[in-house]
């Protein structure tokens, strides 16, 4: 009798160990091999979009933070900038404002893409590295939360500027090490640099057995990236040199020096090793604000009206967050509450290309594809 | 007490014997369960910067204890759709092969429950059997994980046994013995640089290896991979059942650490307390060059003590070196297992077939060659001076 190899379907999640939330990943198995993938998104909608329309302009900003929980200061970044745009020129944020916005957009970029790779090496099956980006997020979020007064969830920009200025000694000087790390922004800065970093490549990127997992696994060719929206480690790790920061730039991106890292293959392999040195040129680009905020004091905050009423239009405003392009689309009918509110998220964008990635590779490479993508499911779902 | 016994009938004094040695078995193996889970959580927590369990008596230590108790009094969940029989026996036959092991190791000299003549084979025998437990939970708890699990647990652990056997082979050369007990007897009469670790070197990589392999530690856990399969084979089992494979897998771990210490570690052999004094004396003295009050006090110190290198104590301290040797082993394994990721499925079985095989069968045969040369030629001994070296004395 002859017997007919059968498919099988497996729904990983939405509770499965790892899938970053939850997420429902429905996938046919020929043996160990995956013919087909399909996600499943949803179990995390807030009505983010449909909630702003009946909030102030103000009232938003916390509302931002979170869709992507693992970077708030971006989204807040993206929305606040969109309104401020919104206001044709009236509203003229602070140069300082500016700075700070920078130092802390990069600064979540490093603890995003931290717990990135850390959720990534857990999901291959080294749990240490997780761990180890956990000690390191906690130095940084001791950070956050002196200079915001939250951990995770900031509500630290207004329209017009930021809440306050850095609190007193808070930057220190550039020979603070390891054990300032939680309390100098210097004193982190050098302590990823120096010690982080090189922990990670000592102890994930140089591994083999790590290597032999990731590379050829999920190869995205520069077309498919393109053709698909991909944006941020994603695009560049398919080896094109595309970044917001760069090609159009904001806030004072522009006066800032610093590399955009591309990979080549386009494989997991190249989007972690995109990942780290982003990690490397964000500490760059930190090292520069703090030398620029340590000599210029000033205001931090524009003369803005009580009441914001933007004028009647419409405006889309883009940034480079940390796992990809971040936008915000707002109209205003010119009364104090948006009329509409659209927000684009880069994991969204990302997450539909698993389709296209998984098949013809072994279920665990799914696993590491998925990690591959950083996916925050708050953002895919709002 | 003695007339008593010799009263018994010859059959009653053999299981006798046998349910004592049996109790002293399984007491061993829960007490050892006991501290490597213990050690597991306290190394991994010292590997990860966290602080491990710490509630429970004195550092956590109690710990464990707590664990099984709240796993016996969990409820039992039995789904649906399962294969009862099936589903319900696994994890006590996972259970058995991780205690069968333990009766043909040699704890001290002499100190074996089953000195059996074919060891290695037994071994290999009962390590093979470990993998119809996998393959019955996963089939009988009728669930997709399970089943990918126990699909890669029978893979994996049919390609690994052959290797694992293969490499041990080597040893059983050296020795020319399958017996356990012969096999760290031969080791304990040449000495700590004639253990063969270092003449059976590929032999005990292989070894170490395949047997990560074969217990399923990272970076070879595919069978239980969390993140891909939750837990694997055990997805389904609740209560002391998923209970029972986790002491199966430790007291397996520990076992495995036994066969490991014993084949290329010298097991029991190691130096008692007045060795230690004669040795050093020795050292003192410049080995009788420069005799000195201090050596020559450590050297009467020793022969004072010399009782303990005999009889109970020399089982005693037999025991200490063996179960120093097991951890050292363990935590070897658990350094590995907190540090690297795990592989995939089809580079696994590309590691197992295509290089682990290989190179064992190659140690078989460089093994037999450099054993033959040795003794042909007496080691190939080189006369330099009043020293003679012989560049093959390891394989002698």
């Amino acid at each position: 009798m002859e017997q007919q190899a059968q498919e099988i379907l497996i729904n990983m999640g939405p509770q499965h160990p790892s899938t970053h939330g939850v997420l429902r990943l429905m996938v046919k198995l020929n043996g160990e091999t995956v013919t087909w993938c399909q996600p499943d998104i949803g179990y995390l909608h807030r009505c983010f979009e449909k909630l702003a329309e009946s909030k102030t302009y103000t009232q938003v900003i916390p509302y931002t933070d979170r869709t992507d929980y693992l970077s708030a200061i971006t989204n807040e970044t993206c929305y606040v900038e969109a309104v401020e745009k919104l206001f044709q020129g009236a509203i003229e944020v602070p140069e300082r404002a500016q700075y700070i916005r920078v130092m802390m957009n990069e600064l979540q970029r490093i603890t995003s893409h931290l717990l990135a790779l850390g959720a990534w090496a857990m999901d291959v099956g080294a749990m240490t590295p997780f761990l180890y980006c956990w000690r390191d997020r906690e130095k940084a979020y001791s950070l956050f939360e002196q200079i915001t007064g939250a951990r995770q969830l900031y509500n630290y920009l207004r329209i017009g500027g930021v809440r306050n200025d850095l609190p007193e000694g808070i930057i220190g000087s550039p020979s603070d090490g390891e054990d300032k790390a939680d309390k100098t922004l210097w004193g982190f800065v050098n302590y990823i640099e120096s010690y982080v970093i090189p922990q990670w490549n000592g102890l994930v990127t140089n591994n083999r057995i790590f290597q032999y997992r990731t590379q050829g696994v999920g190869v995205l060719s520069a077309e498919d990236a393109v053709a698909y929206g991909a944006s941020g480690p994603v695009l560049r790790g398919s080896g094109v040199k595309w970044d917001l920061r760069k090609n159009r730039p904001y806030l004072i991106y522009d006066r800032l020096e610093f590399d955009v890292p591309v990979g080549t293959n386009g494989d997991c392999f190249d989007r972690w090793v995109v990942r780290i040195k982003e990690m490397e040129q964000s500490c760059r680009i930190i090292k520069q604000c703090l030398e620029w905020l340590a000599e210029n004091p000033g205001p931090v905050m524009a003369k803005v009206p009580r009441v914001l009423k933007p004028p009647k239009g419409e405006v889309y405003h883009r940034i480079e967050g940390s796992r990809g392009e971040v936008a915000c689309y707002i109209v205003s009918d010119g009364g104090p509450n948006p009329y509409k509110v659209k927000w684009r998220s880069p994991c969204f964008t990302h997450l539909q290309l698993m389709p296209l990635l998984c098949p013809g590779h072994k279920v665990a490479d799914v696993i590491a594809i998925l990690g591959s993508i950083d996916i925050v499911l708050g953002e895919v779902d709002r | 007490m003695v007339a008593f016994w010799q009263s018994l009938p010859p059959l009653l004094q053999t299981w006798l014997i046998g349910l004592g040695k049996g109790t002293l078995i399984l007491i061993w193996a829960l007490a050892n369960f006991a501290v490597v889970l213990m050690l597991d959580r306290k190394i991994s927590a010292w590997i990860q910067n966290r602080l491990g369990p710490w509630r429970v008596g004195l550092w956590g230590w109690i710990q464990p204890i707590a664990d099984l108790f709240k796993l016996f009094v969990k409820e039992f969940i039995d789904p649906n759709n399962v294969d009862r029989p099936l589903y319900l026996l696994a994890p006590f036959v996972s259970f058995l092969p991780a205690i069968l092991v333990w009766l043909i190791i040699p704890f001290w000299n002499g100190g074996t429950a089953m000195d059996l003549d074919i060891g290695i084979i037994y071994i290999a025998a009962i390590t093979g059997f470990d993998v119809i437990a996998v393959f019955m939970s996963g089939w009988g708890s009728d669930n997709k994980y399970s089943l990918l699990g126990s699909m890669r647990g029978a893979a994996q652990m049919i390609s690994y046994e052959v290797t694992l056997v293969l490499s041990i082979i080597g040893v059983v050369m050296m020795a020319g013995s399958l017996r356990l007990s012969d096999i760290v007897m031969i080791q304990d009469q040449r000495g700590v640089f004639g253990w063969f670790l270092f003449p059976q070197i590929i032999g005990f990589i292989v070894y170490l290896i395949a047997s990560l392999a074969e217990l399923n530690r990272t970076p070879f856990d595919l069978v239980e991979a969390e993140s891909e399969l939750v837990a694997g084979y055990h997805t389904e089992y609740s209560g002391f059942r998923w209970g029972f494979f986790m002491v199966a897998e430790y007291v397996h771990q520990v076992g495995w650490a036994a066969i490991a210490a014993s084949l290329f570690l010298g097991g029991w052999s190691g130096p008692s307390i007045p060795d230690v004094l004669w040795g050093l004396g020795n050292v003192l003295n410049i080995f009788g060059a420069l005799p000195n009050p201090i050596g020559n006090a450590m050297i009467s110190a020793g022969d004072a003590i010399a009782f303990l290198d005999q009889g109970v104590w020399a089982a005693i301290t037999g025991m200490f070196w063996f179960v120093f040797k097991i951890y050292v082993l363990i935590f070897l394994g658990m350094w590995i297992r907190w540090t690297l990721p795990r592989v995939r499925i089809d580079q696994l079985m590309d590691l197992g077939w295509k290089f682990l095989l290989p190179v064992s069968l190659f140690n078989i045969f460089l093994t037999g060659i450099l054993k033959y040369a040795a003794i042909q030629w007496d080691g190939l001994p080189i006369k330099l001076g009043a020293i003679t070296i012989r560049l093959l004395g390891l394989w002698t």
